[in-house]
């Protein structure tokens, strides 16, 4: 169906047709919209690339981006791939190269802000063959991806029209960034997983603060977080971004909020840790807040689970394949006590995380369940219709405020 | 190789069989014997471990973490009905350190979901430190080496 086929249903952002999921139409309208469109996209630590030289590949929605070090000591982005036959200029996912960026099909070389240097045999042989003297070397460097930095993080858009990325960003989202980026970061390392679902089943999972506790027992048993913890939501005012939070320790005592969980299933009460010292953890913000999870649209995620901050890069594959990309950090100044912490914190998230593997499963088992439903819709109603920050996380109004998001992006 | 090298590689051949066998007819309980009780296991990924970094997709630094694994595998976690077939081969001994041995060896991991769509699930290495107790062979160390940093939906059952 074609994206101006589509039309959503009237009682607004609680309504998702689950056709949006499933359809290559709309898919290729969002790489476009979304994704080549005004919005700013993770592309970086800004601290993973030292040195002039350095170098490393990543993607705005399908197309890919070479980022660098130039030699002016700043960062630059462009899109990978070459101005005159359209291959590959990186291969590899990342390194350093002393003299720019050459194509391997015909050797034309690049610097490491994409203008292009100089084109093999470019006065041809012996004053036979060559290109023509109207070719012209400035006018034909890979397109440059408008770059941005905030707390460290680099973002890029191919849009002239995105606003300056903290204005994008904005204060009420961008402080708990702040919150969580407070210091040097530190790769202690990377994976990826791929869903055999579409990109926005995996963002409404990461927006979604009502699921948690209840397909993750393991939040509910060992009392890590549960929706009867103070917490709730932040939410942009245009619904684009938001940030769960929770409190450890407060909120109901633990018989009021056993007998809430006591008809759920996620809640196994006789189960207990034999080596529970993963879990200890230390208030290192200092706000006693133990879990953050924070969405920057469309598809960038910072998570604080206690000393666990990983930040999430959603890469849409197809109409019902995503990349799941997870880089888990620390900060410079950490002690070797807190690396170990967040190492064995590190147990809980990722493919196969305590508390985040059923999310690897869950938008699969969306993708499949709405084959022959594409014409029907989601229900997302908890917490009402609207948009707005909320101190209770038994909501969905981030969810709502994606679709929001979304709808404008797309113009739906 | 004299004879004793020959029994102590048949020895450890046994040990990996074992394993295998364990993880792949899902019999999770008695995956932890196969550890001392001051063990480290880390899966991690090649790209991690030539780098240098530290993370583990899961890290345990104690048996018990081990069976905290499995039980939460059983009673807390949610995954589709599976089962792996592991490939092991090419055991070797890098280093003999008399009280250890440090023992590499190759695997594939098959894995067979319930509707019965089959992938290559994993390729790797294991790169082992071995003790010798009274019930035989055990492993003080086992780091996972994936040749892929992608996993396929979920790692739940251990490699």
């Amino acid at each position: 169906m074609s994206i101006q086929a589509l039309e959503w249903p009237k009682a607004g952002n609680s309504r998702v047709p689950y056709r949006v999921f499933a359809d290559p139409d709309i898919y290729k309208a969002e790489l476009d919209r979304i994704f080549l469109g005004a919005n700013w996209q993770y592309l970086a630590l800004a601290n993973e690339l030292p040195e002039p030289g350095d170098y490393k590949t990543t993607f705005l929605g399908e197309t890919p981006i070479i980022v660098t070090r130039g030699e002016d000591g700043e960062i630059h982005a462009m899109v990978n791939r070459c101005a005159h036959r359209g291959n590959l200029v990186c291969l590899k996912e990342r390194g350093h190269t002393k003299d720019g960026l050459t194509c391997v099909y015909h050797s034309w070389r690049y610097d490491l802000a994409g203008n292009l240097q100089s084109v093999a045999f470019r006065r041809g042989v012996g004053g036979k063959g060559g290109m023509p003297e109207s070719f012209r070397l400035e006018a034909h460097g890979l397109p440059p991806v408008r770059t941005d930095q905030f707390a460290g993080l680099v973002f890029g858009t191919l849009s002239p029209e995105a606003p300056p990325l903290s204005d994008y960003i904005g204060n009420l989202v961008g402080s708990h960034i702040g919150r969580v980026m407070r210091g040097k970061p530190k790769i202690l390392g990377t994976t990826s997983q791929i869903l055999h679902n579409n990109w926005k089943l995996y963002f409404e999972n990461v927006k979604d603060t009502y699921h948690a506790s209840l397909l993750h027992s393991f939040f509910t048993t060992f009392r890590v977080s549960r929706l009867t913890n103070t917490g709730g939501v932040g939410i942009a005012d245009n619904g684009a971004h938001h940030f769960s939070y929770t409190y450890g320790g407060q909120g109901a005592d633990q018989a009021t909020s056993d007998a809430a969980y006591a008809d759920i299933q996620s809640l196994h009460a006789d189960y207990r840790l034999q080596d529970p010292r993963f879990l200890n953890s230390v208030d290192e913000i200092g706000d006693g807040i133990t879990i953050q999870i924070l969405s920057v649209f469309p598809n960038f995620v910072l998570q604080q689970i206690h000393n666990s901050i990983v930040l999430r890069l959603v890469l849409p594959k197809g109409p019902d394949k995503t990349e799941l990309q997870w880089t888990y950090i620390g900060f410079e100044d950490d002690d070797a006590a807190m690396t170990e912490r967040r190492l064995q914190q590190a147990n809980l998230v990722g493919p196969a995380g305590y508390v985040s593997m059923e999310d690897g499963a869950v938008g699969g088992f969306v993708q499949r369940a709405i084959k022959g439903g594409e014409n029907e819709c989601s229900i997302i109603e908890m917490g009402g219709f609207e948009h707005a920050s909320q101190d209770t996380r038994t909501t969905e109004a981030s969810v709502r405020g994606f679709w929001q998001a979304y709808r404008h992006t797309m113009g739906l | 190789m004299n004879l004793p090298e020959i029994a102590r590689q048949l020895e450890l051949e046994h040990l990996y069989t074992d394993y295998a066998a364990c993880l792949d007819s899902d019999a999770l309980e008695h995956w932890p014997e196969f550890f001392v009780e001051n063990c480290v296991y880390r899966i991690t990924t090649a790209e991690n471990y030539e780098a240098d970094r530290p993370l583990g997709l899961i890290y345990a630094t104690s048996r018990n973490m081990l069976k905290d694994r499995v039980s939460a595998l059983r009673q807390a976690n949610i995954y589709e009905p599976q089962r792996y077939r592991h490939m092991i081969s090419g055991v070797r001994i890098q280093r003999d350190d008399v009280d250890a041995l440090e023992v590499a060896a190759n695997f594939l991991v098959v894995r067979t979901m319930q509707d019965g769509a089959m992938t290559l699930f994993a390729a790797g290495r294991y790169l082992d430190r071995v003790v010798r107790g009274v019930a035989g062979w055990h492993f003080a160390r086992k780091i996972v080496v994936l040749d892929s940093r992608q996993i396929d939906t979920l790692l739940a059952i251990p490699l």
